[in-house]
This record gives C-alpha cells, sequence and structure tokens, in this order.
C-alpha cells in the first residue's frame, strides 16, 4: 500500500452513516457495498433503482473554440446536438486509447461538458489542456459532485424532485433544479439501465443524494455493484478493458467513431486505424460465457487448440446472469460469437463460448421511432 | 465431544475421532461477501497442513482457503456447488467446506481456540 493521503467525495460522511465498507479506489475512499452486499445491490439496481456516488469522476468545462477537441479524438464533436451527450474516445498519436469520456452541449451553452474516467482525470485534463493550446480552454470542476441514479424506476424517483426529466431520452443533457439544487442531468449511465448522471456542486451533493435516498424505491449502491452491472451490459472500465496499446478497433468501439471523422481521418492514428477497420484487427475486444459456475478473472489466458490466443481484461460472476462471465480479447479471427474457446483457471481449462454483448439487454429509453414515411 | 479450532486465515476445524471437518469462519464470510462459488478438494486428494485446498469466491474476488491440518480428504460438501449462498447463512454448519482423515494430531493442538480466535478477530 502506498501512504498517498486519500480524497473523499461530499458524500464521504454519507457513505459511512450508510455503513459503506469504504475502499481505496482511484485515489478516492469510496465505498465498495453497504451492508445490503454486491449482490442485492446489484438485483436492486436492476429492479427498482440504485444510487452511486461518482463524485470522483473528473468533471471539465470546454470553452473558446470547442471543436478543436476532435484533434484528441475520432468523436463527431462539432455535430453533437444541442442538448445532446457522446461518447468519445481520448487518444494517443498512435490512436491507442487513452480514457473514454462524456462530451455534452448543453442548451444555449457556448461551453461543452466533460466527464472522464477518475483515474485518468489529472493526465486527460492535461493532455487536453496542451492539445488545445490556444484554441480552446479547459476548466476542471473539483468542487461538483456526480451522482448517478440507476434503474427502471429511476425516473420515476427523479421526476418527483426534478419535473420534467423523465422526457428526457437517453443521452439527453439540460440544466434543471433537482430537490432544489441547481444540476446537469443527463439520461445516461454505466449499467445497462434506464437512469441518469446528476451534476451539482459538492455543497448540494447531500442534500441530493438524502432526498433521493429518500424514496422508497432507492437504495445506496457501492463500486462493487457497480463493476459487476457495467460487466453485464458489455461496458469497457478503462485500463482493464482497454489502455493506450489499444486501439477503437481492437477494443469493439467503433460507432463511437464519427462517420465524418473516419472520411476525413483527420484524428491521432489515423493510419493504424483506417487500416485495422479495413483488414480486421489481429485482436478484439469480445464477451465470455465460461460454462458451469467458475468465475474466469482478470488475467486468465484464453485458449484455442491449446495454444494462447488471448487474456480476459474483466471477469466475474453476474448476478442477473446467474453465472459467470468476462470480456476479454482474442485473435481477430477467433472473434466471432458461437467460437469455443478456453479459459484457464488455477491450471485447469474451462470451456468457454464467445458471445455478443450486452450479456443482459439494455433498457435505455431511446426516443420512438417516427412512423409514416412510406418505406 | 467434538472440539473447535481456528487459524490466522480463518478456517475452523472441528474435529470428531480423527476426522476434522473444515470450513471457514463467520468473519471471513462477511469479510469476502456473497459466496457464489466454490471450488472442493476431491475426495481420496491429500492435502498437506497449510496447503491451498480450496476456492471461495464472491462477487468481486477469490480467495484461497488452507487446510488447516493435513490428511486424506473424506467427504466435500458437494451442496455448496448448487447453494454456495450457504457459506454465508451458515458458515460454521451447513456452509462447511470438506473433512479429511487427519494425519497429524498434533498440528491441531497448535491451532487457537475459540477464546484465542476472538480476540485475533478483535485485534483486526
Amino acid at each position: 500500500m502506498s501512504d498517498e493521503v486519500l480524497k473523499k467525495t461530499p458524500l464521504y460522511d454519507l457513505h459511512i452513516s450508510l455503513g459503506g465498507k469504504m475502499v481505496p479506489f482511484a485515489g478516492y475512499e469510496m465505498p465498495v457495498q453497504y451492508p445490503a452486499g454486491i449482490l442485492k445491490e446489484h438485483l436492486h439496481t436492476r429492479a427498482e433503482a440504485g444510487l452511486f456516488d461518482v463524485s470522483h469522476m473528473g468533471q471539465a468545462f470546454l470553452s473558446g473554440d470547442t471543436a478543436a477537441l476532435e484533434r484528441v479524438t475520432p468523436a463527431d464533436i462539432t455535430g453533437i446536438p444541442e442538448g445532446m451527450q457522446r461518447y468519445g474516445l481520448l487518444l494517443n498519436d498512435a490512436g491507442g486509447i487513452k480514457d473514454d469520456f462524456m462530451t455534452m452541449r448543453l442548451k444555449g451553452e457556448d461551453a461543452l461538458y466533460l466527464v472522464v474516467n477518475a483515474s485518468m482525470k489529472d493526465s486527460d485534463f492535461a493532455y487536453i489542456a496542451e492539445r488545445l493550446k490556444g484554441a480552446a480552454t479547459l476548466k476542471p470542476a473539483p468542487d461538483r459532485a456526480l451522482l448517478a441514479l440507476q434503474g427502471p424506476k429511476a425516473a420515476d424517483v427523479l421526476e418527483r424532485h426534478a419535473t420534467g426529466v423523465s422526457n428526457l431520452t437517453f443521452m439527453q443533457a439540460i440544466r434543471i433544479n433537482v430537490a432544489g439544487a441547481p444540476a446537469i442531468v443527463s439520461r445516461t449511465g454505466y449499467t445497462g439501465e434506464d437512469g441518469f448522471e446528476i451534476s451539482i456542486e459538492g455543497r448540494d451533493a447531500e442534500k441530493v443524494a438524502r432526498a433521493l435516498l429518500g424514496e422508497k424505491e432507492v437504495l445506496p449502491i457501492g463500486l462493487g455493484a457497480r463493476d459487476s452491472l457495467r460487466l453485464e451490459a458489455g461496458l469497457c472500465l478503462y485500463g482493464h478493458d482497454m489502455d493506450e496499446a489499444t486501439d477503437p478497433v481492437e477494443a469493439n468501439l467503433v460507432w463511437s467513431l464519427g462517420k465524418r471523422r473516419k472520411e476525413a481521418k483527420d484524428f491521432p492514428g489515423a493510419d493504424r486505424i483506417t487500416k485495422n477497420l479495413a483488414n480486421g484487427p489481429a485482436k478484439k475486444r469480445v464477451g465470455l460465457r465460461p460454462e458451469g459456475r467458475a468465475p474466469a478473472r482478470e488475467g486468465s489466458e484464453i485458449v484455442k487448440d491449446g495454444v494462447v490466443v488471448g487474456q480476459v481484461t474483466s471477469g466475474g460472476f453476474g448476478p442477473s446472469l446467474n453465472g459467470p462471465l468476462a470480456m476479454g480479447y482474442v485473435r481477430g479471427d477467433l472473434a466471432t460469437p458461437g467460437t469455443k474457446v478456453e479459459l484457464m483457471v488455477r491450471g485447469k481449462a474451462l470451456a468457454a463460448e464467445v458471445v455478443a454483448m450486452p450479456f443482459v439487454p439494455n433498457q435505455y429509453k431511446r426516443p420512438a421511432k417516427k412512423t409514416g414515411a412510406a418505406t | 465431544m467434538s472440539e473447535l479450532r481456528f487459524t490466522d486465515q480463518h478456517e475452523w476445524v472441528r474435529l470428531d475421532g480423527d476426522e476434522a471437518t473444515i470450513g471457514i469462519t463467520r468473519y471471513a464470510a462477511e469479510s469476502l461477501g456473497d459466496v457464489v462459488f466454490v471450488e472442493l478438494p476431491a475426495k481420496g486428494r491429500t492435502v498437506g497442513a497449510g496447503a491451498q485446498a480450496a476456492v471461495v469466491e464472491s462477487v468481486k474476488a477469490a480467495s484461497e482457503v488452507y487446510a488447516p491440518v493435513g490428511g486424506e480428504v473424506t467427504a466435500a460438501n458437494a451442496a455448496l456447488e448448487a447453494e454456495p449462498a450457504k457459506v454465508n447463512a451458515d458458515p460454521e454448519g451447513e456452509g462447511w467446506f470438506f473433512k479429511v482423515k487427519m494425519s497429524d494430531k498434533a498440528a491441531f493442538g497448535k491451532l487457537m481456540d475459540e477464546a484465542a480466535y476472538k480476540e485475533f478477530v478483535k485485534g483486526l
């Protein structure tokens, strides 16, 4: 253990009073679980609603020539409509993934609002500031807190404290008061469920969190269930399922590349990424379902016909699947769902199959399809 | 009369004659959280005292279980395969892991008794 002093979010005292089991994570003391335990917290989020403290994540506002953000990401930034957010990858010059992040264009505002991963925020912010120097200014917002309210009851619950939020659809974002506190609310999350992320001033965090926890549908949820929920949803955890050595094609995140950007090839690492797009990558991120009940954890080797063909990058037990599941990288020619492989666990080969993700169907509230036009 | 002993790795051993039943303590079960998988040693296998004999997995992580005493494995608790949650519900009863025919009684005597284990846990 390092003797680094761990930071606390504005909800630290609330976590303690709720019986949160605190662990070090990304330089913060965070609750890994509450007395209900990871299994119940996970299942409750899928059945009702769960409240997560994700204030350790990095929030920032980018002002000036915000289109310059395209210098560091292949996402279509200029094309983000007002009132929407978009997922993007932050790339190094070789096309390797430095992080993933959300960008929001709030109605009537020139600045973009960004959310990046907790473990990467200092390096991300320094990289963006340096690469956009002279064009745009990045202003981190360390005094802001971030809550996530996730699950099928999230919209009903939040509507009671922020009239109108239930009209938002997946990936929409607005400024609105939540329990009387000025907030940025977006309909998104990291669980595969419908839900919201709520950015507020740190000083309002406990008031807002207590108001939401006061609703009968809501339980506090720790990082343990956050991880099992995102894994079932097939979502990547930075530093595990992708890193600077991985490009967006290998990470199976090609959907996050803007169409215009792919045509213009005007992003970092465009040569490598364009080549991988055309020829297929040498390795690719896939979902894996081990047979039986033994989980294969991060680092387990993936074997095909006696040859090591990859490695598990996230693996564990899915409470909603009621079985083991994993994510990992396999040789490009083995990435098709249905491919049989073996996972090495404690010296034994466990039979497993490459499967499509998500493992549990996602429940995003997408806008209703327009009807009427003839085919 | 059976005798109960504990290890500093949070296993318990109950001795009946020369047969030792082994499991993990309530403290261990609570620290692990919800148990989702248990891997047990095969009947007939010989385990050495202090050697890794079983694996217990929670949603988050896998932990090794060591044999507090050595001997031949005479039984494994097959009920845990279908219902690993028994380890949380009744760790020192129905949640037992395996039994060994103990080869060295002296090893048992060196383990902590209940009072000593309680003291040990208090200090953690």
